[in-house]
């Protein structure tokens, strides 16, 4: 799965074998970026939704333009991209042939939380910014003090709940739930996290979790689940779940006819395939992330998604990933080198302007993300964020309709 | 009640799908193929595929997966697995061969999907509610049960009522002692591979219509369905399809009335328990 010309091949042979004359002319015009993330794998459904496409998409627009100032030199991308196969112990051998073998000059910071806190110390002894996005943790401060070159972008845990807490707060104000929640979620490190944080928070606003039970990951059939929490009453259903059962749980609350007024479930809910699964059946469901589609940049950036890779962007961390790499290019460009230390510093020092908007960060924290979206009338839109505008008003869930 | 036994039955019939067709590859071709799961992915990717970009029903898809996948099964065995199979000394040898080649197997159809849909296969097809005996369910899952059913009937009449069956099942108790009576052996156990992919492959088709699958989700149903054919006895329809009951409907009221979280450690209890007091499975038949 490597995908290099061989004109970059011969150029990194030579180099490797000492011809600095011949090869350092060849190398001069080009930045190595090294990409590792699942392409099999269970994480992979995500992967190639939101990680891979924006990868691409940056790397054929900042070819297209003729490649980066660096210092004066135009260099062009060169894309080193593995399949770490969902499996971490992988994701570190490749993350050293990358920096070792293929010496990419800077890399992607990996997808999930799990393989961007597992790969953490070796980018960091290599000293590769790491501006990871697909990673929500309460453990930010502690990671980033250990980690100077590690810089996260998504939220964190408690901002994911909060964001549903609010909503449930102001619906419960406003008199459309009672003070009952069904809450589900699924048996793995991510579901478990967020379940108990959600719990804690939940209780203090005094909400009452009348049906509260976690499923393993891929269970086939979720409907003792979701009639569990139908008999529970609640108007007010929040799964923390991932791809494979956020469909599961979706399907299974329009067999039951789930009669809620507030609906959430956690990632792929704001998947295009999510949306393309049920139609209108899903309007009014709410679900971890959101973007504002109406933000020129935004839209600019959804069409041009569209038109390189062929697929619609998703509704959450997409323009977020792309974010990224737009911050990583500033800081080449700021920089004016290729020296890590250097561009690393940069990120820290600098703000940048992305399709998210102006992004800096404090203490290696990008305060700016949206946590809560809703999908209304076709399209999943922000309600729910830190710092980002152009929120949606939240509406009723009303039945499970076309 | 009545819930738990109608969702537990449906969600039978699925494991059911899952298992039959593995049941006849290593039962009777002695071939334990863990590239089954692909194959049932492979099943499901091609409802999906045809669902998507030409609106074509499931259940047409099924009529069609099954004659292409009984005709990739059987030149899978006739040209990868045959050899092993002739060189193999005893049928240890074959098995430790057939899951390295079959392993191998599965990474090369998993690389053919993700070149052709690398995230989730979503769509939507017959979920409509549908009352069975009272209890709120899915049409899609009841067709698929109905389905299984069939096929479930159909194998086990075939099996034990013709003589192509009976030639079958000799195969399945002694490849040595069929091959003395006459029975062409090679093609007796093509055929069982064929088939057994053919099944599973609509079982794929079937189940993607209420599970969203993704190219790389087939080795969580090789893992079941090793579990159910292991359970029943190797070899022996009957129990396969037993062992999916037992399963579907212990995991669904574990499910409801304990927990959903125990449902994974309810299905390894009894499978452990099976292993301890009937080591040959509860149809198989006990080594001589």
């Amino acid at each position: 799965m490597i995908r290099r010309t061989f004109a970059a091949l011969a150029a990194a042979g030579v180099v490797a074998t000492g011809l600095v004359a011949g090869g350092a002319a060849l190398a001069e015009g080009v930045i190595k970026l090294g990409a590792i993330a699942p392409k099999t794998g269970p994480l992979a459904g995500g992967a190639v939704v939101t990680q891979w496409p924006n990868i691409r998409l940056w790397v054929e627009q900042v070819n297209a333009r003729g490649g980066l100032d660096v210092g004066g030199d135009m260099m062009t991308i060169e894309l080193i991209e593995y399949d770490d196969k969902t499996n971490p112990g992988e994701h570190i051998k490749l993350a050293q042939r990358l920096a070792e073998q293929d010496k990419v000059d800077f890399v992607v910071a990996p997808y999930g939380t799990g393989f961007n806190i597992a790969a953490a110390p070796i980018y960091g002894r290599y000293g590769y910014p790491m501006i990871a996005v697909s990673a929500i943790t309460d453990k930010m401060e502690e990671l980033t003090e250990r980690y100077p070159n590690l810089f996260f972008t998504l939220g964190t845990t408690t901002a994911f709940v909060d964001g549903v807490r609010e909503i449930l707060v102001e619906q419960r104000e406003a008199g459309t739930i009672g003070n009952e929640i069904a809450m589900v979620n699924v048996a793995d490190a991510f579901g478990i996290e967020l379940a108990d944080r959600a719990r804690e928070l939940f209780e203090e606003e005094g909400f009452e979790l009348v049906y509260d039970k976690s499923y393993p990951l891929g269970t086939p059939d979720l409907s003792p689940v979701m009639k569990g929490a139908k008999e529970s009453g609640a108007k007010a259903f929040v799964a923390w779940s991932y791809p494979p059962d956020s469909f599961g749980l979706a399907e299974q609350a329009i067999i039951e006819d789930l009669d809620v007024t507030v609906y959430y479930s956690a990632v792929a809910t704001s998947f295009p395939a999510f949306g393309g699964a049920f139609g209108n059946k899903i309007n009014n469901v709410l679900g971890a992330g959101g973007t504002n589609v109406d933000d020129p940049k935004i839209a600019e950036y959804r069409a041009a998604h569209q038109e390189v890779t062929g697929e619609t962007a998703d509704y959450w961390a997409s323009a977020n990933t792309y974010a990224a790499l737009q911050i990583l290019e500033q800081a080449i460009v700021g920089a004016g080198t290729l020296d890590r230390d250097v561009v690393t510093q940069y990120i820290k020092e600098n703000s940048f302007d992305t399709v998210m908007g102006e992004l800096s960060f404090e203490n290696n924290f990008s305060d700016k993300f949206w946590s809560v979206g809703q999908w209304q009338e076709g399209v999943f839109r922000g309600v729910k964020g830190s710092n980002v505008d152009g929120a949606a008003d939240v509406r009723l869930k009303e039945g499970w309709a076309e | 009640m009545l819930d738990i036994l109608v969702s537990g039955l449906l969600l039978s019939g699925t494991y059911a799908l899952v298992a039959m067709g593995l049941n006849l590859q290593y039962g009777v071709a002695r071939i334990m193929n863990l590239a089954n799961g692909e194959i049932l992915v492979l099943g499901a990717l091609a409802a999906f595929w045809l669902y998507t970009t030409a609106q074509l029903s499931p259940l047409l898809t099924v009529v069609l997966v099954a004659p292409i996948s009984f005709v990739g099964n059987w030149l899978i065995y006739r040209f990868l697995l045959t050899p092993l199979v002739r060189r193999s000394k005893s049928q240890g040898a074959l098995e430790v061969d057939s899951i390295l080649a079959t392993f191998g197997m599965s990474f090369v159809i998993i690389g053919v999907m993700v070149s052709i849909e690398g995230g989730f296969f979503a769509y939507n097809y017959l979920s409509e509610p549908i009352s069975v005996l009272g209890s709120t369910t899915s049409l899609n899952r009841l067709i698929a049960f109905l389905i299984a059913l069939a096929i479930g009937t159909a194998l086990y009449l075939w099996l034990n009522l013709s003589r192509s069956g009976v030639a079958v099942r000799a195969v399945s108790v002694s490849t040595e002692a069929s091959g003395l009576v006459g029975i062409n052996v090679a093609r007796v156990s093509a055929m069982a591979f064929a088939l057994g992919g053919a099944i599973t492959a609509v079982g794929g088709a079937l189940i993607s219509t209420f599970i969203t699958l993704d190219a790389s989700i087939g080795v969580v149903f090789t893992l079941k369905a090793l579990i159910i054919i292991i359970m029943g006895g190797v070899g022996d329809i009957r129990g396969a399809i037993i062992a999916a009951v037992i399963l579907g409907v212990v995991e669904t009221t574990v499910a409801s009335v304990i927990d959903p979280g125990l449902t994974l450690a309810a299905a390894y209890l009894i499978f452990i328990l099976v292993l301890l007091f009937r080591p040959q499975g509860l149809f198989g038949r006990k080594p001589a």
